[in-house]
């Protein structure tokens, strides 16, 4: 299993387990971690389910891929450390992951 | 939205699909883009067939000339998250327009430049901005409500649905107040056909498109000069990607801003109005539990789907669920049939206020051009049903709606209602 510990941007955090393989989004969502909204179900085009990585896990975390970087860079609360949660598939190396969610979702 | 409609469409022409029997015609004849099936609310048994049958549909022959109808959620998505397949240029109309009207306006424009166009005005509708609209948008819905006469018949979209959007129209602008009536009659007139009750020919369009130039290019002279405020026509007169458009490029954006912040909110609240007098059993659960208020904004605005379609044009030759598509060719994504899709969606063809997962469902469209102003208009309608709530127990619908005569502008010239205020 894979522990991700998501915190709210008002301090509020929620651990959750969950299998590697599910995306990030998905842990969010089958969790009721409140926040990701994920409108378009996890297919990268709605701009709906931005977190922040913890800087510590932006390496593991890998690479903000083309289509991803054209969702958000329309978000106005971009960030260096932004990622769509629903492109980061959760592997054991994630085990631990810290991720910030934003006040608002696009 | 960001073209002007050419040519009359006359309401009972050789192309009119009104009262045919859409399981009675030659598939290859179904042609959903004549606006009369959509002024007479026929069109859903035409989309269900085409949906079942034909879900990638080839209309060779129709007054727009030829194009393909895209009707299944999961194809939508495939074409709207395609940009480098399906363009959104020359325009998101099923009418090409006549070079010398064209308005271009960043919904017609494919990436780099629509992403440079649209950040930059992006920030006047984000979440963190309608913040501080909601205590102004709540004062004023409740005032819009106070005014309303009780126990007799009024017409919603007139005194409610128009009164509202516009006021919140003229704020984001900084529209001066008085004139704000202006704006809804351009965001009406930019859609309109002539013949359709709004214009009558052409020449009187462009003449009030013209007037509507004028009026923000003072407003830009204005602003320009003043230091950067948060309204949208100074984001545009000081953007970096903006302050340089030429004048009819300005118009375009103006015009796609006003008709996307006017006509759909618009239409969706008098359409929530309409789902909950046919669907009475869900007007109860609003009554029982205010706190569905947020997911019902969703329901509504899936349901109402107010822009019907929005159409991409290929850029070379692919493929879509196993249908050829040539270079060039018009596809449309009836958003308005993949709200209603079974396949993507429980229970598509009913109106349920407390549906899982409602959020997930066309209207916005998805991908690069999905609504920048989502937010706020979840927010405008979340507002006024909890104000309509703490005042009417029932928003009685007394008569039969007018639809407006539009394939692509869903909604309501006239909702007559009654209110009966809480016991």
């Amino acid at each position: 299993m894979v522990k991700v510990l998501f915190v709210e941007h008002d301090g509020t955090q929620h651990s959750v387990e969950v299998k590697p393989g599910d995306s990030l989004m998905q842990a969010a969502v089958s969790n009721g971690v409140p926040g990701i909204d994920a409108d378009c179900g996890g297919s990268c085009s709605c701009a709906t389910c931005h977190v922040y990585v913890n800087e510590q896990w932006v390496v593991k975390t890998g690479d903000v891929n083309p289509v991803e970087e054209a969702m958000l860079s329309l978000s106005t609360d971009r960030k260096e450390n932004s990622r769509l949660s629903c492109q980061i598939s959760l592997t054991e190396e994630m085990d631990g992951l810290i991720v910030n969610t934003p006040e608002f979702q696009f | 939205m960001s073209e002007i409609a050419v040519g009359d469409a006359p309401k009972k022409s050789k192309w009119s699909m009104v009262d045919k029997d859409p399981y009675a015609m030659a598939i290859k004849d179904i042609d959903l883009s004549h606006p009369g099936i959509w002024q007479h609310n026929q069109f859903l048994p035409f989309m269900e067939r085409l949906r079942n049958e034909d879900p990638v549909h080839y209309c060779e022959d129709s007054a727009v000339g030829p194009y393909w109808s895209v009707m299944k959620y999961k194809d939508i998505m495939t074409v709207d998250t395609s940009p480098h397949l399906y363009s959104s240029e020359p325009t998101i109309g099923i009418i090409d327009s006549f070079e010398e009207f064209a308005l271009p306006a960043f919904i017609s424009m494919d990436p780099p430049k629509h992403d440079d166009q649209r950040r930059t005005v992006q920030g006047v509708v984000a979440p963190a901005n309608l913040k501080e609209l909601e205590s102004l948008i709540r004062s004023r819905a409740g005032v819009i409500l106070d005014a309303l006469p009780l126990n007799q018949e009024l017409d919603w979209v007139e005194h409610v649905s128009i009164e509202l959007t516009t006021q919140m129209l003229a704020t984001l602008f900084d529209f001066p107040f008085e004139d704000r009536h202006k704006l809804t009659y351009w965001s009406d007139v930019a859609t309109a056909i002539p013949g359709n009750g709004i214009v009558e020919t052409n020449e009187q369009r462009w003449a009030a498109i013209e007037e509507c130039l004028a009026y923000f290019t003072r407003l830009w002279n204005e602003r320009v000069n003043a230091e950067p405020g948060n309204d949208l026509v100074s984001m545009l007169a000081h953007g970096e990607a903006t302050k340089n458009m030429p004048p009819m490029e300005y118009l375009g954006n103006i015009i796609l801003l006003i008709v996307g912040g006017n006509d759909t909110t618009r239409n969706s609240i008098s359409g929530g109005v309409l789902a909950l007098n046919e669907n009475p059993a869900e007007y109860a659960k609003l009554r029982a539990d205010k706190g569905l208020i947020p997911n019902m904004v969703s329901e509504i605005i899936r349901w109402q789907t107010p822009l019907a379609y929005m159409r991409r044009t290929a850029v070379q030759d692919t493929e879509l669920s196993g249908k050829e598509i040539k270079a060039g060719d018009k596809v449309v994504m009836w958003y308005a049939s993949g709200n209603r899709d079974e396949e993507s969606i429980d229970r598509a063809n009913e109106f349920l206020i407390d549906r899982p997962n409602a959020r997930q469902h066309l209207s916005f469209g998805f991908g690069l051009h999905r609504c920048m102003g989502n937010r706020l208009a979840e927010m405008q309608l979340r507002v006024l049903w909890e104000e309509i709530s703490k005042r009417f127990d029932f928003v009685e619908v007394v008569g039969e709606p007018e639809r407006i005569y539009s394939s692509f502008v869903k909604g309501f010239s006239k909702l007559p209602v009654i209110l009966h205020p809480l016991k």
